[in-house]
């Protein structure tokens, strides 16, 4: 018999789930700041990065030129870029004594979606890319021979792989939301700033805050299995 | 717009070094409907796809009632039925309006010709089902119907029951000879019985090459060129 249970006391885990649900269904403010700004940060993130990857994807999907087949292998291979690298050049780039210390940028929310927009450029590239691709090339020559102009061309082809860019944006959503070395080195982890969901988990894991852990991962887990669940039944019922 | 015939004078086509079409000269007249026949590779679908602004010519040119047009020009006069249904998502409806409303057809007209060009095809009430979920008969007289409502001068079927069943073969081929009153119909297909219900006027491709063309009645009844004879008789191979 563990030394524990003769005491009539629970495991750490089991403890830990208590308090973990009992941390959720309270609203405890701490957890409640903690999680929206971890939405909003990563949410900010991974629309700001569409702006210019999903033009990016129907480029390369689209179009033909010089080194195409170089830049797509390319976007994947920064797929697998580890976050603490980027987030080691980011903070030298945002530093006060670095080429863009002068925005003040560095340990605030904003740093952490300047570093989050960058990690998931590549996933939204090549995941859009894979998706427009994969759109049969007869599309195209059916919507010239209804008087589609090239731009309304492009347009239908970016509407069939709706499901697949979407998906594209949401694996990236998944990455930023969950990421923890941009978070933690441009962020800096500071409690009512710039502490996400990774961090803080992190943190009260070293301080033996099991419990809390539990619960912040469980708001993670609960986040992105929710979002994944909401896209995938959306794109079974159209 | 109403032309009087198509003239295909001398195209070659040439896909890097592949001949696919030589010198090949076709003409079809307003009215009447024109059968390109021919085993598979012979070139039917390559010289369709030329005669609809879809391709470059690699040689040669083609003409609306004596006057040489570009690519762009032709695609603003043909529309092409492909041997494979390409359903855009969505609705019925949506399919057929697509082509209207890239080609600025007024909001007011367009369930107008779409309920008109669905009753031309015996699909009548089809404008809400999911074109995706019909059969691949139904899915063809819809790509007929939604080629129809375009209203152009030139329709260029390619072997449109070459996956359909008999039912739906007769409807379709019903829809194209009334079709056919108003407007230039080029019909490919490898189907003799069919180029010889449906055509006035057959032209036998070979390799690329025109090899005899002439008035169905007589091209089937007397063909002159050793190759037709074998088409005709089922023994010519590519």
């Amino acid at each position: 018999m563990e030394h524990g249970e003769e005491d009539g006391a629970l495991d750490p885990i089991t403890e830990g789930l208590i308090r973990a649900i009992h941390l959720i269904l309270s609203g405890d403010p701490e957890v409640y700041k903690i999680t929206t700004l971890s939405l909003f940060v990563s949410i900010s993130g991974t629309l700001l990065s569409c702006v210019w990857s999903i033009p990016i994807s129907a480029t390369l999907a689209l179009r033909n030129f010089p080194g195409k087949r170089a830049l797509k292998g390319l976007f994947s291979a920064l797929i697998g870029i580890p976050t603490v690298a980027l987030g080691l050049y980011l903070y030298l780039l945002l530093s006060r004594s670095g080429p863009l210390g002068y925005f003040q940028l560095l340990y605030t929310p904003y740093a952490i979606i300047v570093g989050q927009c960058i990690l998931v450029t590549p996933i939204i590239v090549s995941f859009a890319t894979s998706a427009l691709e994969s759109v049969d090339p007869e599309m195209r020559t059916l919507a010239k021979t209804l008087g589609a102009s090239g731009i309304q061309t492009d347009i239908v082809v970016l509407r069939e792989a709706f499901w697949g860019v979407a998906l594209a944006i949401l694996a990236a959503f998944n990455r930023a939301f969950a990421e923890l070395g941009v978070a933690m080195m441009l962020g800096g982890n500071i409690r009512n700033v710039t502490r996400l969901l990774t961090t803080a988990i992190a943190l009260q894991t070293a301080m033996g805050e099991i419990a809390l852990s539990i619960a912040l991962s469980i708001i993670l887990l609960g986040i992105v299995l929710s979002l994944s669940l909401v896209v995938s039944l959306a794109r079974r019922t159209s | 717009m109403t032309i009087s015939q198509i003239e295909a004078c001398e195209l070659t086509k040439n896909f890097d070094g592949l001949l696919a079409l030589e010198q090949v000269s076709v003409r079809a007249e307003s009215g009447k409907i024109t059968a390109i026949v021919g085993i598979n590779g012979s070139g039917k679908t390559t010289l369709l796809r030329l005669l609809a602004g879809l391709d470059m010519p690699s040689d040669g040119k083609i003409l609306i009632d004596t006057k040489v047009v570009t690519t762009e020009e032709l695609r603003g006069l043909c529309t092409m039925v492909f041997q494979k249904s390409i359903m855009l998502g969505g609705k019925v409806y949506d399919n057929i309006a697509y082509g209207l409303r890239v080609n600025r057809v007024s909001r007011r007209e367009i369930p107008k010709k779409v309920k008109s060009a669905l009753a031309f095809v015996n699909l009548d009430g089809f404008e809400k089902r999911k074109a995706r979920k019909l059969s691949s008969g139904e899915q063809q007289r819809v790509a007929l119907a939604r080629a129809l409502a375009l209203e152009r001068a030139v329709l260029l079927i390619d072997e449109p029951t070459a996956n359909v069943d008999p039912a739906n073969t007769m409807l379709i081929e019903q829809s194209i000879r009334e079709a056919a009153h108003s407007r230039v119909i080029i019909l490919s297909t490898h189907n003799l019985a069919q180029a010889r219900r449906m055509s006035h006027s057959a032209v036998h491709l070979y390799r690329g090459s025109v090899v005899e063309q002439g008035e169905t009645t007589s091209f089937f009844a007397n063909p002159r060129d050793e190759r037709t004879i074998l088409f005709i008789n089922g023994e010519l191979q590519f």
